[in-house]
Parts: structure tokens; sequence; C-alpha cells
């Protein structure tokens, strides 16, 4: 459904601070796939994600989605079939808007922002039901405005929005890494469900190798841009932290070997 | 104040006022620093004068203005879009070019409208004194702007614009492309500037390359002391804030040149140090307030 093919991405490409994100990446995510993407700082996870979403040019290769290249869409345009929650929780949402100013642009993703009245009436019930589900109490407080909620409620907010209208692919980027442990594992939760409920593809970058062992039917893991491991189903059920820890070694240990090769 | 002088300072409050909303709209809520007003305030009166000397009904040449005024921001958004250039120094490149532009619209640095009809005419005919009629006119059209403006930062679209200036990002993930919201928004808003000056210049009967001058920085002023005074978070109040600042900064300058302290008093020279003065004030009595509640 999405083919990631031979993609490569620099950055500050030509200069003494090149950096070769990620390095013949590819990738093919079937309808209905929850990955989970795990791996260390630096190994080129939030880059694959931005790129699938459109954030960065790619250097080389093609991204296809439903056998449509995207690969020269830009980011606004991808928001049509690809919706993304970030790390940071004040980045998915508009502060200065109202609750339900944000959720009726989010109601509208992908479609023309037209000049019709932005907040209808019958939006309002809509979005009371929505909020109503993530047991936070925002029902209630639709005409407030974005910045007076905590970033946990930010956070859940931003989800609901980007599952407003069904997503080809949701993208989630370490969306509970900067969240107390309370609310993300109700993060966590609500993702799952939604998840389930809505029968998402999607991509979950974490640093935690029990979630990405918990969460989702498949598991990769990335190292230096390259992606080093990819299982699922059974496979990765029986998976365990060790595995991973010992597969992350082995593949680390390799580039020992070879650096030192070339140090010979 | 007299009441001659009073008016005068309504007058010029609603007239520039729109050149007020448009500051508000790049400014507030875009967050996009646009000094291409300085050149789009002369442009709309020049272009003004020049279609009322051709034998242009002067209503209609309003909606010339409008036009150029709204290329001229486009201009600017573009360059900041497209071009990369910084927002600041795109609408710097777009004031300097308008300002050779404006010489050759009107042909000459400045254009009288002696003897021309201007939109102040209809209302002279029903009998109101030039005092009274372009403040009633003014008004009616800058309060028709104010509501025009709360309708459409209230529509979809509009919606949009708030949260271009607010979170790119995030707008951008909702399938919004910010470059197209920019470029129009800083066209109306310079379209707006434009219709101000072209009224201005119809009232004064005059254009000049020279009348937009400073005048970001009265629109900035007005803003500012706008939202200080009546301060509030819904957009529909910060909108009638915007007019209500431009009525408020041309009172107080009126005050201020009325002013006699024994030998002393201000001449138009001081009218920058006025500016300044009124705009810092506006800036610090929020933290004055704030201390001495906290007291």
């Amino acid at each position: 459904m999405i083919a990631l093919e031979r993609i490569t991405k620099y950055f500050h490409r030509g200069s003494i601070n090149e950096v070769l994100a990620l390095e013949n990446v590819s990738l093919k995510v079937r309808r209905g796939d929850f990955i989970t993407i795990i791996g260390s700082n630096g190994a080129g996870k939030s880059t694959l994600l931005s790129c699938l979403a459109g954030s960065h040019p790619l250097d080389e290769g093609r991204i296809t989605i439903d056998d449509k290249d995207v690969t020269s869409w830009p980011e606004y345009r991808r928001a049509g079939v690809i919706s993304r929650v970030f790390q940071n929780p004040l980045m998915g949402t508009c502060a200065s808007l109202t609750i339900e100013q944000n959720l009726s642009l989010a109601a509208r993703r992908g479609q023309s922002h037209g000049l019709g009245l932005g907040v209808r009436q019958r939006d309002r019930e809509l979005f009371r039901e929505k909020l109503c589900q993530l047991g936070l109490e925002l029902e209630d407080r639709l005409k407030d405005s974005v910045g007076l909620l905590s970033g946990g409620q930010r956070q859940a907010l931003t989800m609901l929005m980007a599952t407003m209208v069904r997503p080809k692919v949701l993208l989630l980027d370490e969306h509970t890494a900067a969240l107390d442990p309370k609310i993300a594992h109700q993060i966590l939760v609500l993702t799952r469900r939604v998840v389930e409920v809505q029968d998402l593809t999607t991509l979950m970058v974490t640093h935690n190798m029990k979630q990405a062992l918990q969460m989702g039917n498949r598991l990769v893991m990335m190292h230096r841009g390259r992606i080093i491991l990819d299982v699922d189903g059974e496979e990765k059920s029986r998976l365990k932290v060790e595995d991973l820890i010992e597969r992350f070694y082995t593949a680390r240990g390799e580039e020992f070997s070879q650096d030192r090769m070339l140090l010979v | 104040m007299t009441w001659y002088a009073f008016f005068g300072a309504l007058e010029q409050g609603f007239a520039y006022g729109l050149m007020v909303l448009g500051v508000y709209l790049t400014f507030r809520v875009l967050d996009f620093p646009d000094l291409t007003v300085d050149g789009s305030l002369p442009l709309g009166a020049a272009v003004s004068a020049v279609a009322i000397t051709n034998g242009v009904p002067p209503y209609l040449s309003l909606l010339l203005a409008l036009a150029a005024g709204f290329v001229a921001g486009m201009v600017t958004g573009i360059l900041n879009t497209k071009f990369k250039i910084l927002h600041l120094l795109a609408s710097i490149l777009t004031m300097i070019a308008l300002y050779s532009i404006n010489i050759r619209i009107m042909g000459r640095p400045n254009m009288t409208l002696l003897g021309k009809n201007t939109i102040l005419d209809p209302l002279y005919n029903l009998g109101l004194s030039p005092s009274v009629a372009a403040p009633i006119l003014f008004g009616f059209v800058s309060i028709l702007t104010v509501i025009f403006l709360i309708w459409f930062l209230h529509t979809g679209f509009g919606l949009a614009m708030l949260a271009t200036g607010d979170n790119k990002q995030m707008i951008t993930s909702q399938g919004v492309n910010t470059h197209r919201v920019i470029i129009f928004g800083v066209g109306l808003s310079n379209a707006l500037v434009a219709l101000s000056g072209a009224m201005i210049c119809q009232n004064q009967g005059a254009a000049d390359v020279n009348m937009g001058v400073g005048t970001i920085v009265a629109g900035l002023a007005s803003v500012i002391i706008g939202e200080t005074v009546f301060s509030g978070r819904s957009v529909t109040r910060a909108v009638v804030a915007g007019l209500a600042g431009s009525i408020v900064y041309r009172l107080a300058i009126a005050l201020a040149l009325g002013l006699k302290l024994g030998r002393f008093s201000f001449t138009p020279s001081d009218l920058n140090l006025i500016t300044a003065i009124l705009v810092v004030a506006a800036l610090t009595l929020p933290q004055v307030r704030e201390r001495f509640r906290i007291r």
C-alpha cells in the first residue's frame, strides 16, 4: 500500500556538517499494518516519518501510496492522506484558537477551507461526542482556547484531530515521549483504540522497547540510517527486550568490525 | 479640544482605520511584519487620483485602488514564500519599488484633484458640511470593513489564516497550503491600506508620493493602543480594537497638538516623538496595571 523505495536523505549536503540520515531505505507497508519503529538517537526514525509526510524532499528514491507516486507532492498535499502526531504536544494544535476551531480545521483536513462558517452548529455536536470519548472533560470547553490546556490534554486533542478524518496512514513520532507517565499511558490506550476502531495503517516511532513489543503487529529497528531488523506477526510476538538489545549490539558490532577492517 | 479638531481626528481615525485593519491582518493575524504599507498607501492614492483625472467615477476608482493594493501585497507574499526572502526584507523591497512605481503611475511626484469629483460629492449634495460629511462616509466604510473582517476571520479560510500565523506546522499537517494563505492575506491587507490611501487622497484633494512615510508606525501604534485600551482575546474584539485604536491614536495626537503649557506647545514636527511616547505608554500600561493588581 505504501512503498518507500530506496530512499536516501542527506542533511547539510555538501557542507562539512553533512549527515547521511537515511541510506537506501526500502520499506513496504501493507494495509492495516501497525509498525513500531525503534532505534538509537540519530538512527533516522523521525527523518523516515518526516520524509513520508513530505516535510523534507528526498535526495534519492521514491514514495508511492496506493500505487500513486507522491514523491513530488508537497507536505500539505500529502496531508490529505497522511496525518501526523508530533513529539512536541504544542506542535499539533493552535494555542490561540479555541478547541472547536482547532477541531473544525481538522474536520476539513485535505479539503478546501472555503468561505463557509468555520464552526457550524452541527459540527459542535460531533465535536462534543468525540471529546467525550477522550474522557478528559473537554466536551464542555469547546470555546476555551487551546493555550489553556495542559500538554497531555493538547496531545490527546492532537490524536483526535489526526483521526477526525480517517487518514490512509497515521504517523506517530514519539507522541508520548514528552508527557508524564500517567497521561502517556492514557494516550497509548487511546492510540490503540483509535487504530483498532478505524482499522488504521500506522507507523509509530518510540524509544521504549517494551512499548514497541507490546503495540502493533510489526517491528522495525533502525540504525545509522538503515533498517537492520524488520519482523512481523508470529515472529514479533515471540520477541523479547533482550532479543532486541542483542540484535542491536550485533548490528553495531558488525559496524565496529568493519571499521576495524578499514583501520587495518 | 474644539469640535472642529474632534471631528477632524474622528475623520482621520476612520480613514486611516482601514489601514490599521490591514496592519492588524499582517502583524497580528499572520505574524508577518509588513512594511509594504508605506508604499501601498500612496499607491492607492495615486491609482485613485489618476483614475479620477481620467474620468473614472470616484467610487469606481476605489475599487481600482483596492485591486492595485492587493497586487502589491501579493508581490510581497510571493517574494517571501516562493523566493524565500525574509518577510521584513521582502516587504521593504516592495515598498521601495512602489516609490518608483507610484511616480510612474502619476507621471510626477504629486497630483491634485482640484475641481474634480470625489467620493464626498454625493454627501455634499445632501447639504452636509465637509467637516461632518467625511467622518460619516469614512466611518461607514470602516465599520463595513470591520464587519467584513469579523465574518472573514470566522470562515473556514479565515481560521486557516489565523492558524497560519500561529502554527505553520499544524496547519500544513491539516492540508493547507500556507504559501497561498500568506500571499492572499498580505494581498488583502494591502488592498485595505490602498483603499485607505485612496480615501485620504480624495479627502485632502491631492496624492503625494511621500504621503506613505510612517504609515507602518502609525498602523502599529494604533494596533497596540487598541489592544491595550480594548484588550480581549476574541478575534471579534481584536478587530474592533484595531479601528478603535486608530481613533484613539488620532484623538491623542489632536489633543497633544492642541496642548499649551505656558509658552510651550507641540508642532506637527513633534508628531513622531508623540507617536513614540504613545506606543511606549501603550506597551507599558499593561505591566503597570499588573503590578498594581499584585500589591
